[in-house]
Formats: structure tokens, sequence, C-alpha cells
């Protein structure tokens, strides 16, 4: 079964036809999956949505034990005690409602201000019960906003008149969108975008709410769980964060080396070359959430940058963090982009229009992503679009700030190359660190490394908000972030600690680091920093955890690079470290200034 | 499409439906003969009949079907 196309829209009925089947061999297929725990509280029939969502997301490497609501019950398991949903623990809970749940629509009899108070009750049933379910289960919401009616009483005054369902719609989709806004933790699953796209008609075909009181026709399943799936991955830091792009009719029309850089199809002159051009500013938009471009063409490296460097081209050289233009394997140069700015090869989107490149890469690098984007340019933009390959679900400030910090790490590596002396680089870039206990400030930002740190991550715990800030201000735990500047630039917070104290012992639960900053001797700072604390608190013995991943692989020494002994290893090769401090600690990091303005 | 041919792709839609290769479909096969055969099933057994045959069908026929020849009648009526 060919589950590359199976999951790629648009959908065949196989995902519903064969749930079983492609459940099994996915299960059989992955390795290392996250498990999670999702509640889906349903409006309507919920069976076949749940079903294919479980498969969307173990394609994401996330397992899932599922908890349904009965029929139609979201809004009493959500308002009134629900052991049973207690009890499940939900890490996610999502609310699949349609406009089959409002409860009451206007009438054309009644005033502006009764269609107004309706609105209000309408959103207010929905917002006090987003406010329980916050304050009870204290996990994300993923919440669907309104699909357009799909019958007009007024026909098009429908959308101007308030009394009309169109109007009516969107303006509660409005305040489900403000409520987003000002809630974290709180996301829309936007099933009128979804619906518009797949086609208003066929999802809410109305065969399927009378005969099995499905809100949404069962052929239009996979396109909804696609985006459930979606925002969801996105939360538990599975997005990608690079793209990888082939050049000759990919970027531009024709090949730079045999057509020359004047004859390239691109700019505004051709049909065509408007194409490549909007495809361009398609991937140019993308460096506003932090996703990082790169080059990966068979070129002589001067061709590639005299097509590049072509006046009416969108994408300058500068939009390009690693250009590499050469004759090696694709799936080669990627792998040494993924290692030279310390991201996975998984994190990257590979884009050729040719398909013997994506097979290769693909079978090289199997966890890569590499749309099917057919050969025609103006469909490039759709074929990748609706992957959600970056779904954003909280946007930091850092996330803009991205590839300018690759850039300065390009700088770095290449200083790097001038010493002789690897401590004498260190001291050569100036570091500054702030390390302290978390602040509100930066609660958004120590939840999302929590949940996208894989590889510098001793224990890959993922954390909400809502439990950072638990932890915050719990006089229990010790905690620390660490932000990391330097003569190039501010890396931000790259760094998150903490520990839980028991009777002069403090046990580390969360230990990671960016990988943006390796090999800067941040982890020592750290360490230093909480010893101190230890010490001020009167606890003699710090306890390490390292519980090992597929990914985790390069922090297995860590504990004992920092003068940990080890007292004990299982067969899975979790490992529990201890350092008695009772005698003294001795500082470890002599590069960076710690904590000075 | 005659009847034999219908059965034999039926027979392979409640195979995948079911996730059962062994399944056997005959002409007064109810939802009682098969295990997991239940109302939500149901309606993934129909929506992939729809699509595998390409027919569409409507409320009031689908109501009524008794057995498997009855949903094979109605696919043969709208082929």
């Amino acid at each position: 079964m060919d589950l590359e196309n199976l999951f790629t829209p648009p959908f065949s009925g196989e995902l519903l036809a064969k749930r079983k089947k492609i459940r099994r061999l996915l299960l059989e297929g992955g390795t290392d999956f996250m498990d999670k725990r999702i509640a889906v509280l349903g409006g309507s029939t919920t069976h076949d949505v749940t079903g294919v969502l479980e498969l969307f997301l173990l394609r994401h490497g996330i397992r899932c034990a599922f908890y349904e609501s009965e029929y139609a019950q979201y809004w009493q398991d959500a308002m009134f005690p629900n052991p049973e949903l207690e009890a499940f623990h939900p890490d996610i809970i999502y609310i699949h409602t349609s406009n089959r749940n409002v409860s009451r629509w206007p009438e054309l009899a009644d005033s502006p201000e009764a269609v107004e108070d309706l609105l209000e009750e309408e959103y207010g049933k929905f917002a006090a019960m987003w406010d329980r379910l916050a304050q009870t289960y204290a996990c994300p919401i993923i919440q669907n906003n309104f699909e357009y009616p799909y019958w007009r009483l007024m026909g098009n005054r429908d959308a101007s008149d308030v009394h009309g369902r169109v109007n009516f719609v969107t303006r509660l989709n409005l305040r489900f969108a403000e409520y987003a806004q000002s809630h974290k933790n709180f996301y829309l699953n936007d099933i009128n975008y979804l619906s518009a796209a797949f086609g208003l008609e066929q999802w809410s075909a109305p065969f399927y709410w009378h005969m099995y009181k499905y809100a949404l026709s069962l052929p239009s399943v996979p396109c909804l769980a696609q985006s459930v799936a979606n925002i969801i991955k996105s939360l538990y830091g599975k997005n990608k964060k690079a793209f990888a792009l082939d050049l000759d009719n990919t970027l531009w029309g024709g090949v730079v080396g045999d057509d020359g850089p004047e004859n390239l199809q691109v700019g505004q002159e051709t049909s065509m070359g408007q194409a490549y051009s909007e495809f361009q500013a398609y991937l140019k938009a993308h460096k506003q959430l932090g996703v990082i471009l790169n080059v990966v063409s068979k070129n002589e490296a001067e061709n590639a940058m005299a097509g590049l460097r072509r006046p009416d081209m969108t994408l300058t050289p500068d939009d390009f963090i690693m250009v590499k233009a050469n004759w090696e394997p694709k799936s080669q140069n990627l792998m040494d982009i993924a290692h030279t700015l310390s991201l996975l090869p998984e994190s990257f989107v590979f884009v050729d229009d040719n398909p013997a490149e994506r097979e290769i890469v693909r079978q090289q690098t199997p966890r890569a992503a590499v749309p099917e984007i057919g050969e025609k340019p103006e469909q490039y933009i759709q074929a990748i679009d609706k992957m959600g390959y970056f779904e954003v679900t909280d946007l930091s400030s850092d996330d803009a700030a991205r590839t300018e910090m690759y850039r300065q790490n390009a700088a770095r590596s290449r200083a790097e190359t001038s010493f002789a002396d690897y401590g004498e680089y260190l001291r050569s870039l100036e570091m500054r660190a702030e390390i302290r206990a978390f602040e509100p400030l930066y609660f958004s930002r120590i939840a999302q490394l929590t949940n996208k740190s894989n590889q510098f991550n001793l224990t890959t715990r993922r954390f909400t908000q809502a439990e950072i800030e638990a932890m915050a201000a719990d006089g229990k735990y010790i905690t620390l972030y660490g932000k990391l500047a330097d003569k190039f630039g501010d890396n931000g917070v790259v760094s998150v600690v903490a520990g839980e104290k028991t009777e002069g012992r403090l046990d580390i639960i969360l230990w990671l680091m960016s990988c943006r900053v390796l090999k800067r001797d941040m982890e020592f700072a750290m360490m230093d920093v909480l010893a101190e604390q230890c010490r001020e608190q009167g606890i003699d013995e710090i306890r390490g955890y390292y519980y090992p991943t597929a990914k985790n692989g390069m922090v297995r020494d860590f504990y004992e690079k920092q003068g940990f002994a080890k007292i004990s290893e299982d067969e899975t090769g979790n490992t529990v470290w201890r350092l008695d401090i009772s005698g003294g600690y001795e500082q470890k990091n002599h590069v960076i200034s710690v904590n000075h303005q | 499409m005659n009847r034999t041919e219908i059965f034999e792709k039926l027979t392979e839609v409640f195979q995948d439906v079911f996730d059962d290769e062994t399944i056997t479909i005959g002409e007064a096969t109810t939802a009682s003969d098969i295990e997991d055969w239940d109302s939500l099933t149901h309606i993934t057994l129909l929506a992939t009949v729809e699509e595998e045959f390409g027919v569409k069908f409507s409320m009031k026929a689908v109501q009524g079907l008794k057995n498997v020849g009855e949903l094979a009648d109605l696919i043969a009526e709208a082929l």
C-alpha cells in the first residue's frame, strides 16, 4: 500500500475503507511513537472522525488513546462533573461541533438587538464550556469553528442581513477567533475554510446527517482529520523547520546551465514566469514563521548563483541560509545542510520538480517530507500548502528571528575555523548568559522548547504552558531558563531545566537545550547556577535521569561529563545519576559571563 | 457488471472494511452474520460501496435494506 499517496490530498475513500489495515501497517512500520490521550467531544457522530484522526496521528509518529463522548454529549461532558473523562487525563480535548449544533438561529421578525443577544448567548454557551474545560483539565483545547449553512433563505442577502444564517455564522466565527486570540492553549480548527476548499455541498451532504447524524459527509472526514492532526503534531513539536529547494524548473522555468540566466522564465513578463515568481513569494513568506530556506541543486555553483542574482527574482541569495549547488546526490547535500544547521533531516521539506530526485531523497532520508508537487508550477503552492507542514499553533517572537539566528550560526562556524584552540574561539565569542527561574515573559517559549526539543533532551518530557506556569509558582521546584547572547547576536531562550526537591535532594525532571548552541559550554553554565541554588537551599544531592529515545543519543553521557556518578541502569537503557555537592561544587563554565549586565 | 462480478467486488469491500480476508458473503447475509457489523460500521460500508462502484444511494433506498442481496440489487439498479 502506498502510504505517501494515501496521506496526500485529495484523499481517497481507502482511509475509511481500509482503516484497520492501514492502522496495522502504521503501527508495525513505526518506532519511537509518542503516546498521547485525546478526548473527542462531539456534537454529532464521531466514530469515523476519531478512527481516521488516529491514522493521521500515527503517520506523524503520535500513538493515541481516545475518549469519545456519547452521541452529541459534548456540552454535557464538558460542563458537568465527569469522572470518566477526569480519569482519562486527556492531553488534548477536541470539540467536534458544526452548525448543526447552533441552538437557535435568528428569525426574520427578531429585532437587531434580539439577534445580538442570540449571538452572545450562542457564543457564551461555548465560551463557558472552554473556560470550564481549561480549568478542569489544563490541557490544549481544539475547537471547530462553523461551516456555512448549506441553504440560504434570503440568497445573497443572507451574508449581509443580521438575520441571515450566513451572517450569523460569520459573526460567531469572529467571536470564536477573538477567544482564540486572547486565550493560550486554545486552537481553532477552521472547518469554515476546510469545507469551502473541499466544496460545501459535498462537505454538508445532508444524507449523512439524516442517516447517521454525521455533521459532515464521510468523504470529507479525512480532510477534517488531517487538519486536526496537523494542529496536534504542531503542538508536539513535529512541524517541519526548513525547505530544501531545487532550482531548475522548481524556482524558475528552464535550466540555468543550458539556457543561461537571462533566458530563465521568472518575473512578470510571461504567464509561466509569473507562476514561478508567485511560488517564490510563497516560499519567501515562510521566513516570517522562522522556516529557513536552502537550495539543493544539481548545477555548477556559479550558474546557480547567476540565476539567483537575476534582478527580477523574488527570492535573493540573502534569503537562503545554505546553497548547495554541486553534482553530489541531493540526499547527501540535504544531510550535510541538516548537519551544519544542527537540524534533523526529517525537519526538511524537499521540493523538486523531478520525480526521480524526489524518489531518491525519499529512499535515503525516509522521514524528510517530499511533497508530490507535480510538474506544473501553477500547482506547486497548493500541493505544498495542503500538507500543513508548518501549521502554526504558537507564534513566538523568536520564530521570526530564526533565519537571522541561523545566519549568525553560519558566521560563527566561519569564525571557528580561524582559531587554533576551541577555548580561545569560545572566549572570542564574548558570550553572556541570563539564567534565572521561569518568568512569565518566557512561559510560552519555555513550553514551546519542551515540545520541540528532541536531541539535547534528557527526559523528553512535554509540558503545556499551563503546566509550566504551575511549576513556576510551586515552591517545590527549582526552575531555570537560560538565554545566551554573543557578539554575533542574541539566541534568546535556549535551555530549560527543572528539578523537584525532596528532603535534601533535587531530582532533575527536565533538562534540555536547543541544538543551536551546542558546544558553547551553556550546559555547564546552567549546571553551575543549578548547583549554586541547591547549595543555597540546603540541598546536598542532585539526581539526573536519562531516558533514551530514538533522537537523544547525543546526551547519553551528559551526566558523566557533568561529573555525576551512575547509580543505576535498567534494561531499556534508562540511567540514574548522582552528584554529591555536600562537600562543595567546582564551577565548570569559564567562557560565559552569567547574569551580569 | 453481472451479479457474480458485483458479489466479487462486494466481497472485497467487506473484507477491507471488516479487515478480515476470510469473510464470504451471500444473498442472504445480514448484519447479524458478521460480528463487527454494527450501525457505525454500516455507514463506512455504504460509503465504501458508493465509492468503489461509483454510485450514489438515496436515503429511501438504503433505509429498507434487509440483506446483502438487496444491496446488490441496489447497486445493479444504480450502475
